[in-house]
């Protein structure tokens, strides 16, 4: 959604309940509401159509290969932090035909399929999603050639952003300047006070919402409260330090890591490291910004039909670099090397920022618990 | 260098394929065969244009896409050649194909030879094997302006003399003053050539080295030593231009397969000045 | 268009769900008839074709001095030979014989031990004749048998991704049953194809798609014995239906040498 007018500034305060009319005033528009909530003992995003389908007062307690959810009494609506899905698993689908190909009498008649689905409304994002978003924007938009599903979809899509008042030990957005404050790319972001949000407009859209609610100006008591949440939060993060038996905080020196890691291509670490690491791709599937896809042919059996269907691909297959001489990366250690070079390093060539935003799903959804502050870390010489 | 969209090819939907008719198949060597292509579409056909060392995604629905090099002249209009060994998926399914079948194509893509900036330069058109055919719309141009450009030499090898591309073509090539050198790795009783490498080829040139440009194109670690070669001829940096080779699946970018460094080669590349490639090129498996 | 190309399905030690499963792709058994001509399948039809034929499927492990000898004749009569499930890909639930002594075992379950000829090892397809292809699973999937059909009537590639059972988890939006249950899951090191079906109903998966490439169990091992899952756990889910399969059976038998070693 195009920022028309600057919105900054008009907050307004409602009832918490009063997210309800959010939903269904959104769905009244003829919008897909998706949101958090709870399923197989994580948080995940699915069709949403009532405040009580939240986890309400649920956190994560994430680390290394582990997610395990809590209930906390005194935690709110929107007190976990980021789960496994992300917004790319609606813009830009785990599966999705790009053509449908009909052989007739004067031969194959090729198009595009239409997209027939209904815009969507995401809610709980986060302000490291958001940065995600962007980035897969660069990728799928601002390239000589566009993605025409990815377009379509992203310009109608809504945005239901929340400031986090709470880190996991996996969350690093503060190293990334991604987070924890939203400071963009949101219709409407909320922010949960004890027994109210203070809801922020960023767009046209957002604003409208905001009408059609119950909502009182806010204090500026209540503003400073509102900003405060995601300083502190700040604050709280860069202090961080190891507790106890509690996971590691994660932080990253992102400070001349370009070239830290394109000077190091030969690094004992890349052998350690392909020694643990499985070449499972659940990083990738996981990262919010990795973008590789494969297109591939399904047919019928007389092949009259075919569908060209893109799925999500990673770089820890031979099947991703073959090529008529040869796998360019057989190996882990050269899918890892891609992969964390790739992230870190090359993407800032590629589309002037870090293809990593501090999310720490990677981290946290590996099986074995790799992560890449750590192995960062090793590359640059610090101890582990 | 960096590429920009091509009049045939939908910037906002550059999955949609264009039908072409196979007007003729013409076998080269083993395995190899040049496919000349005429799009379906006279509205296609009219916009289609492409500069010497790009690409389309030539395309049997079932089968899949590659990725092939354009080999004919850009000046001829109506139909276009590729050049192809049948090796994989796609290109074996291909060599099924005849005259009058349908096949699709997405395209052009990617960066071409940098035949401006050499005008009223030396040219040393490096390459092996399969490597001949993104070079050879570039010998096409040269021939036409044969005036723009000062000496301009082809080294060329291949495994055996049969596996020799456009042998046809060399004595034409000569007579528009093009020096062609050919080598083979393995010669037989009728080979009176050099046998070697194709950077072994640079010894019989002799170089201004500052007015000399070096175009190549093959296998990486012939491109390595044709680089080497130049370079201690004291050839510069920028005047050297590699085409190189990665998995493509998308052609535009958005799919991440052929990535190396910080490039895209399908978007990028295939056809880099060196320097954009110098760090990536003497490393395995990045 | 050239005349069907003939099949021909052949058994050796095995449950015969596989073949089970091309009886299962009911909407496209006739498509399939059209394409090829079915001449040799006893779960389907009494008519036999003695062959040569176009492709052999082969379902099942070699147990006896008599199917090795039938899996060479069946070689000799078939352009192309693709085995089909984790006995014939890799010697099946079976294979844990291996491990033991097999005339052990027919001693305690035969009353006439002496009848019994068996080998003592349950092996491969592959240990005995060159395959072409083979299709994993325990059992095989409907949908990869139809396009590994479709690939031979057309003479493509199959489209079968070499990847990670993840990797179908991930699309599919499943939650993973290692990292948010602390669930022992051979996932991360088995192969694709089943379409990940077991972590969506809340198991872990016991990789009867067998190793994926590059598969590296026992770092996988490792990580969750670190997590407090027992040792005997890892090597029995290890050693399973694929568990004679090159990359399972190193890391449970490297798993067990380390835990006999502490």
């Amino acid at each position: 959604m195009t920022m028309d007018r600057d919105f900054r500034g008009m907050m307004t305060s409602i009832e918490k309940h009063q997210l309800q009319r959010v939903i269904e005033h959104l769905q009244e528009l003829g919008y897909r509401t998706v949101g958090p909530q709870v399923r197989d003992g994580a948080i995940v995003y699915d069709d949403i159509a009532s405040i009580e389908q939240l986890p309400t007062g649920q956190i994560d307690i994430q680390d290394g290969g582990t997610y395990r959810l809590q209930t906390d009494i005194e935690a709110g609506w929107f007190d976990y932090v980021v789960g496994p899905h992300s917004l790319k698993n609606y813009l830009f689908p785990p599966r999705e035909p790009i053509q449908q190909l009909t052989l007739n009498a004067n031969g194959w008649h090729a198009e595009t399929p239409d997209l027939t689905e209904p815009p969507v409304a995401v809610f709980g994002l986060r302000a490291c999603d958001l940065h995600a978003l962007a980035i897969q924007d660069r990728v799928f938009l601002e390239g000589p050639y566009v993605d025409p599903q990815y377009k379509a979809r992203r310009e109608r899509l809504v945005i239901v952003a929340v400031h986090c008042r709470r880190a996991a030990a996996t969350c690093f957005c503060h190293s990334m300047s991604t987070g924890p404050a939203v400071s963009g790319g949101f219709d409407l972001v909320l922010t949960e006070l004890d027994d109210h949000f203070t809801v922020e407009a960023g767009t046209e859209v957002g604003a409208e919402v905001i009408e059609h609610l119950s909502h009182t100006p806010c204090t500026p008591a209540e503003i400073e409260r509102s900003r405060q949440v995601s300083l502190d939060l700040l604050q709280e993060m860069q202090s961080r330090t190891p507790e106890g038996d509690s996971p590691r905080p994660r932080q990253l020196e992102t400070d001349g890591i370009r070239d830290v890691l394109m000077q190091n291509l030969d690094h004992a670490r890349w052998d350690d490291v392909a020694q643990r690491c499985l070449a499972c791709a659940n990083c990738t599937m996981v990262c919010p910004t990795c973008f590789c896809s494969t297109v591939g042919e399904v047919t019928d059996l007389t092949v009259e039909h075919v569908t060209r269907e893109r799925t999500w691909a990673s770089c820890f297959t031979g099947d991703h670099s073959y090529t008529a001489s040869g796998v360019v990366r057989p190996s882990i250690k050269s899918q890892y090397r891609q992969w964390l070079t790739h992230k870190l390093a090359t993407w800032i060539d590629q589309f002037g920022s870090s293809g990593c935003v501090g999310c720490g799903r990677c981290i946290t959804w590996c099986p074995v618990g790799i992560d890449l502050t750590e192995e960062v870390a090793a590359i640059r010489g610090e101890g582990t | 260098m960096s590429a920009t969209s091509a009049p045939s090819v939908d910037r906002l939907n550059p999955w949609q394929p264009h039908a072409a008719r196979i007007v003729s198949v013409m076998p080269e060597v083993r395995g190899i065969a040049t496919y000349e292509l005429e799009l379906e579409l006279p509205e296609v056909r009219e916009k289609y244009r492409f500069a010497p060392g790009q690409f389309n995604m030539l395309y049997l629905p079932g089968f899949g896409e590659a990725a092939i090099s354009i080999s004919s002249s850009p000046d001829t209009t109506g139909t276009l050649l590729h050049t192809v060994r049948a090796v994989g998926n796609v290109t074996t399914a291909l060599a099924k194909k005849q005259a009058g079948d349908q096949i699709l194509l997405r395209g052009p893509f990617g960066s071409s030879w940098p035949l401006d900036q050499c005008r009223g330069q030396d040219l040393v058109i490096a390459c092996g094997g399969l490597g001949l055919p993104p070079l050879r719309p570039l010998i096409y141009e040269v021939l036409r302006r044969r005036s723009d450009y000062g000496r301009v030499s082809l080294l060329y090898g291949a495994r055996t003399p049969q596996d020799l591309l456009f042998t046809g073509e060399y004595a034409a090539w000569r007579q528009g003053d093009i020096d062609v050198d050919v080598t083979v790795d393995l010669g037989d009783e009728q080979w009176a050539g050099p046998i070697g490498v194709v950077p072994t080829l640079f010894e019989r040139l002799q170089l201004a080295s500052e007015r000399t440009w070096v175009l190549t194109c093959g296998p990486e670690i012939m491109m390595r030593f044709v680089i080497q070669e130049a370079l201690e001829r004291g050839i510069p940096r920028e005047q050297i231009y590699l085409s190189m080779e990665r998995n493509m699946n998308c052609a535009v970018g958005l799919c991440g397969h052929c990535q190396l460094g910080p490039a895209f080669i399908c978007k990028d590349g295939p056809v880099f000045r060196l320097d954009q490639m110098e760090p990536y090129l003497h490393r395995e498996d990045l | 268009m050239p005349a069907r190309p003939k099949l021909g399905v052949f058994k050796f030690a095995s449950c015969d769900g596989c073949q089970l499963s091309l009886l299962d792709a009911e909407q496209h058994l006739l498509a399939i008839a059209e394409q090829i001509e079915i001449a040799y399948f006893l779960e389907a039809r009494s008519h036999t074709d003695e062959g040569p034929y176009d492709v052999a499927l082969v379902e099942g492990s070699i147990t006896t001095p008599h199917d090795a000898q039938r899996i060479q004749e069946i070689r000799q009569k078939s352009k192309m030979l693709i085995t089909i499930g984790a006995c014939a890909t890799s010697g099946g639930i079976q294979a844990l014989r291996n491990w033991h002594d097999v005339e052990d075992f027919t001693r305690h379950v035969y009353a006439r031990p002496e009848y019994i000829q068996t080998l003592a090892t349950s092996t491969p397809i592959a240990d005995h004749v060159r395959v072409d292809f083979e299709l994993r699973g325990c059992p095989i999937d409907v949908g990869q048998l139809i396009e590994l059909i479709t690939s031979v009537v057309v003479g493509r590639k199959p489209r079968f991704p070499n990847e990670s059972v993840c990797m179908e988890c991930k699309r599919q939006g499943t939650v993973c049953v290692v990292v948010a249950q602390g669930r022992p899951c051979l996932g991360p090191v088995t192969h694709s194809g089943c379409g990940s079906i077991c972590p969506a109903y809340n198991r872990g998966c016991y990789g009867c798609f067998g190793p994926k490439e590059n598969a590296q169990p026992l770092s996988l091992m490792q990580h969750m014995h670190g997590q407090g899952c027992d040792r005997e756990v890892l090597v029995d889910l290890v050693r399973n239906f694929n568990g004679y399969a090159p990359e399972f059976r190193a890391a449970g038998d490297q798993f067990e040498e380390r835990s006999a070693g502490t």
